[in-house]
């Protein structure tokens, strides 16, 4: 059966597009049909971090119109023929989506793939609350920092109150995946602690994913971090989530890129 | 600019740069005509259904912006004609 996965927030600049199109790749690497859905109207950027920003064509308003089929707004991805993305618009407005369009939608997209990871917008309006209202799974992406924890607390509640799930009285998978973790800072002190955060959230935790250079790196390119680097540090924490999602018990850790000696002596600090 | 920029490896951080500035020429012009896809569309459906009969959902329409300009791509699937079906349409 098809799952519906939704990454979410509330705050913007946390993570969700890098972790959809991470998740996604991911999924995909493990033998998943998979498709990522952008719901940013007006600010789509998941087909750049994919790197199919030029080839858009059709968008997901185009198909809840009725100006376009499903099938001819898909842009496969060159690299992993089970993964395709289905873009935003970026000339509209999240008004222009209606209920109905992405209800038939997902419905569609249900049909033709394993796994849809939704990509929300930042915020808790109208194009947040469409990007979560079909999920069966949601990911809320957090950063160690006080207003990235309040408002995954807002999501979260939203999470339990407006999605089908919820409206039918059954219950949304939830999971966190903290995103920027630096363990150094943490150990001094100057950071939200793991366990402080899940005492807070209460939700169970998905994976660790560390601050890394190479999440930067594979936006520049166009390239999700797993797909990218898949031995880099965040790539693995990805890896891992993704087979904790499939139902795997994969003891949580959070990975670290060994620096070699000449990279560290080669390696400059930004001026 | 020193001997050493030549000898630097070339960063992701160039890559990023060159893609923005071709996106965001191709966006900038793109926004004036959003729907321009759609309306070449229909146009180029109209002619050809003069002649051929289409269904619309085998058309599959490729776009792949390039610096300067775009490449549009049309493909179009339609049946071949039987002999049956050629001499209906003559009888007819």
């Amino acid at each position: 059966m098809a799952k519906v996965l939704c990454v979410t927030s509330g705050k913007g600049g946390v993570g969700k597009t890098t972790t959809t199109a991470a998740l996604g790749a991911a999924l995909a690497q493990a033998g998943e049909k998979v498709c990522v859905v952008d719901f940013d109207v007006g600010l789509r950027n998941l087909d750049l971090i994919m790197g199919a920003e030029r080839r858009v064509v059709y968008d997901l308003i185009n198909v809840t119109n009725g100006d376009a089929k499903l099938p001819q707004a898909l842009i496969r991805d060159k690299r992993l023929e089970n993964l395709s993305l289905l873009p935003a618009s970026q000339t509209r407005d999240k008004d222009a989506l209606t209920d109905e369009g992405v209800e038939r939608v997902m419905g569609e997209l249900r049909e033709k793939f394993d796994w849809i990871v939704c990509d929300s917008p930042a915020g808790i309006e109208r194009g947040a609350q469409l990007a979560m209202r079909h999920a069966d799974v949601a990911v809320v992406v957090t950063n160690p920092e006080v207003s990235s924890v309040r408002d995954s607390d807002r999501i979260i509640g939203l999470l339990d109150s407006k999605t089908v799930r919820a409206e039918k009285g059954d219950s949304i998978e939830k999971h966190l995946i903290l995103t920027r973790f630096d363990p150094a800072r943490a150990d001094r002190g100057d950071m939200l602690k793991v366990d402080d955060v899940l005492e807070i959230l209460s939700i169970p935790l998905l994976a660790i994913i560390p601050e890394s250079l190479e999440v930067l790196r594979a936006s520049n390119l166009g390239c999700p971090v797993t797909l990218n680097n898949p031995l880099c540090a965040p790539a693995r924490a990805y890896a891992d989530a993704v087979r904790r999602l499939k139902g795997e018990t994969v003891p949580m850790s959070i990975p670290t890129d060994r620096k070699s000696l000449i990279n560290k002596l080669f390696t400059r600090r930004a001026a | 600019m020193s001997v050493l920029t030549f000898l630097k490896p070339r960063g992701s951080g160039s890559v990023a740069r060159e893609r923005l500035q071709l996106i965001l020429a191709h966006e900038r012009s793109e926004t004036s005509r959003p729907d321009l896809v759609i309306t070449l569309r229909e146009e180029i459906l109209a002619v050809i259904a003069k002649h051929i009969e289409v269904e619309r959902d085998k058309v599959q329409i490729t776009l792949e912006r390039g610096e300067g300009v775009s490449t549009l791509g049309v493909d179009i699937e339609f049946p071949v004609e039987t002999a049956k079906a050629a001499k209906k349409r003559a009888t007819a």
